[in-house]
């Protein structure tokens, strides 16, 4: 794989490549058959139900457990085997935070940055001062991590991942335990992180989160992989919806049903309606129901979302677990 | 819709799709989360150059080991050691009361039964102060010290692994060897400063209590006080020596577990049953390899001259279990998988 030549130039471009990635844990396969493929500058969402081998997958690729069958190559190096040349290039939060409970927040990063052997010594306060300050931690920095909330540890967590300049960061539920607020932060750097020229492997079972985000994504369900591409691809597949807020609804779906909208729903003030193959223009629609006498409150196409995409692939409920 | 070709302006433009009939009445949640979304200026193509490039470092030799200096303050930072060191520093204030309170109508120790009670070299610390260090030493060797070095060693790696901190330090990374190195050089170093708690806190409670002198040795000579102090700092390094093998144990019972206080208890566990087999006579045979079975042998440091056959003995045993059980935690820990 490495010595072809023809390999190089597509190996630039994915900075995560998996192929028959698998893990078997006493009997039970956790991961299975796993082809995973990171573009390079995505932000890319790891999806999946709790316990469908998301955790693993990434562990695997950190190097803390060996596959038991399959390859890993991160940053075009594999995987665990070179972990000591690609891991300093590689921020991770995984499964939530860890800290030293005894000692400050500041001390707990400038532990983690002495674990780096390519860590500078020289330089090392000023960049736990910096991470700690985009993080908004630079005022509780000083304090011990035992008195921290999950909101902050997780904030603390994600300080230890930008200790250097990274081209990877696999971010596992980084929005866990976090406030709105402290989520809407973490969402807005995770974007600036990634127009910096970050790859982001952002995992959560939040489909609201990944669709804000993500660029890319993948869906895992009982340790297999069922899709992965551009979100955009993903949700495409599900047709959008035309949607009317009137309080004369049952007008409104005599109008649109005579310009050929089909599978009409009303509830109370809102008329759906799924648009034929050959859509009229929405504004003529729109004209013509006013034109009907039609109050029209509200009046727009609502998009496939990410979760109808999802429950269409696994038939099931997000949250259920295999 | 168009989905497919705004998704890579970032998330605020895929939103647009929405808008696409120019209605005049959009959905009131369409316009908040327009709100939320910060407007994204990247281009699919612009990611490939990058503006901000992680340039490769490279593993320097002396920053390496900044985790052995980073292991040496967690540990002793904890209050947990700091108190095990006050444990430790009480056991010769403790001995130097009682042997005070006892000697203080000039009767000997013991009650003139010539010490069968009581730990080695009570009967000298009367006549002379240094004696407690000795006393302090052989009354903490044998359960008091090796149990504090059980339960750092224990933690050491289990510890880390129960708080999650262990896939931390892997990630960072600290690799595995040199992360198992460093806690077994921050276990050792921790051995010596338990040693010279006790040494000290002997010194300084046998030097206020009791009268000071030049030494007599166990053969009968008598060595000046300045030689009498380097024999007891050698015995200090001796006694510190000693616990070179437990060490080794707990770091590799550590190694086979997630829970910090099951590694622990396991290690004083083995540390109790192993001393229990020691006393035992008719076990004779397997005594000799057993890692406190010389452990005494430090006491020869005050013979004149001194006879170094058990404590080449102690030491050989200790460098042996050290082997062993280094060798068997590096392998356990460097293939294990770290779930925790």
């Amino acid at each position: 794989m490495r010595a072809q030549p023809a390999g190089a130039e597509a190996r630039g471009e994915v900075v995560i490549e998996t192929r028959g990635l698998a893990k078997r844990y006493r009997g039970t396969l956790a991961v299975d058959g796993l082809d995973l493929r990171v573009p390079r500058g995505s932000v890319f969402g790891f999806l999946g139900p709790n316990g469908s081998g998301k955790t693993t997958t990434i562990r695997m690729l950190m190097g803390l457990i060996e596959p038991t069958a399959g390859t890993a190559r991160v940053l075009d190096q594999p995987m665990p085997r070179s972990a000591r040349s690609v891991l300093p290039r590689v921020g991770a939060l995984i499964e939530g935070p860890a800290l030293y409970g005894f000692l400050s927040g500041r001390d707990n990063l400038v532990r983690y940055d002495a674990a780096d052997p390519t860590a500078d010594p020289r330089t090392r306060r000023a960049r736990v001062g910096a991470a700690l300050d985009r993080v908004g931690l630079g005022a509780a920095a000083g304090k011990k991590a035992k008195q921290y909330s999950l909101g902050m540890k997780q904030r603390l967590g994600l300080a230890a991942a930008l200790l250097q300049p990274r081209d990877l960061l696999v971010l596992d539920e980084p929005t866990n335990g976090l406030d709105p607020q402290g989520m809407r932060e973490i969402r807005g750097l995770v974007r600036e992180l990634a127009a910096d020229g970050t790859t982001v492997f952002l995992s959560s079972h939040l489909l609201d989160e990944i669709e804000q985000v993500c660029t890319h994504a993948a869906v895992m369900a009982r340790g297999r992989l069922i899709t992965q591409g551009p979100v955009a691809e993903l949700s495409a597949g599900t047709r959008s919806r035309l949607a009317v807020t009137t309080p004369d609804p049952a007008d409104a779906v005599r109008v649109l049903a005579d310009h050929g909208v089909t599978a009409l729903a009303e509830s109370g003030q809102r008329v759906t309606g799924e648009l034929p193959a050959d859509p009229p223009d929405l504004a003529e629609l729109n004209a013509a129901l006013v034109a009907a006498g039609v109050r029209v409150r509200g009046f727009g196409l609502e998009r496939g979302t990410l979760e109808d995409a999802f429950v269409a692939l696994t038939g099931e409920g997000f949250d259920v677990a295999g | 819709m168009s989905r497919a070709e705004t998704a890579p302006g970032g998330a605020g433009a895929r939103r647009e799709g929405a808008d696409q009939g120019a209605a005049p009445a959009r959905e009131p949640v369409e316009a908040q989360e327009h709100a939320e979304v910060p407007e994204q200026g990247r281009a699919s193509g612009g990611d490939r150059e990058r503006s901000a490039t992680a340039v490769p470092r490279a593993p320097r030799l002396l920053w390496s080991l900044g985790l052995f200096r980073s292991e040496l303050v967690t540990v002793f930072r904890r209050w947990r050691t700091l108190a095990l060191f006050a444990v430790l520093a009480g056991v010769p204030v403790l001995v130097g009361i009682a042997v005070r309170i006892e000697t203080r109508d000039g009767s000997s120790i013991g009650g003139g039964q010539n010490g069968d009670g009581g730990p080695a070299f009570i009967q000298q610390v009367s006549n002379n102060g240094l004696f407690l260090v000795f006393t302090a030493l052989a009354a903490t060797l044998p359960f008091f010290l090796p149990m504090a070095i059980g339960v750092v060693a224990g933690d050491a790696i289990a510890g880390e692994a129960s708080a999650g901190t262990l896939r931390y330090l892997l990630v960072a990374p600290a690799g595995r060897s040199r992360l198992l190195l460093a806690k077994y050089a921050s276990v050792l170093a921790f051995c010596l400063a338990a040693t010279l708690v006790v040494a000290v806190s002997g010194l300084i409670v046998g030097f206020a209590l009791f009268p000071v002198g030049s030494v007599t040795t166990l053969s009968g000579t008598t060595l000046p006080l300045s030689t009498g102090m380097l024999r007891a700092l050698l015995i200090a390094v001796l006694v510190a020596g000693s616990l070179v093998g437990i060490a080794a144990l707990g770091l590799f019972v550590s190694t086979l577990t997630d829970s910090g206080v099951g590694a622990m208890a396991a290690t004083v566990g083995l540390l109790i049953t192993v001393q229990i087999v020691d006393s035992i006579p008719q076990l004779h045979a397997v005594q000799p390899y057993l890692f406190p079975h010389y452990w005494l042998s430090f006491a020869d440091v005050l013979r004149d001259p001194v006879p170094w056959d058990a404590i080449g003995k102690n030491l050989g045993l200790q460098a042996l279990y050290a082997a062993v059980f280094g060798s068997a935690a590096w392998a356990r820990f460097t293939s294990r998988d770290v779930t925790a």
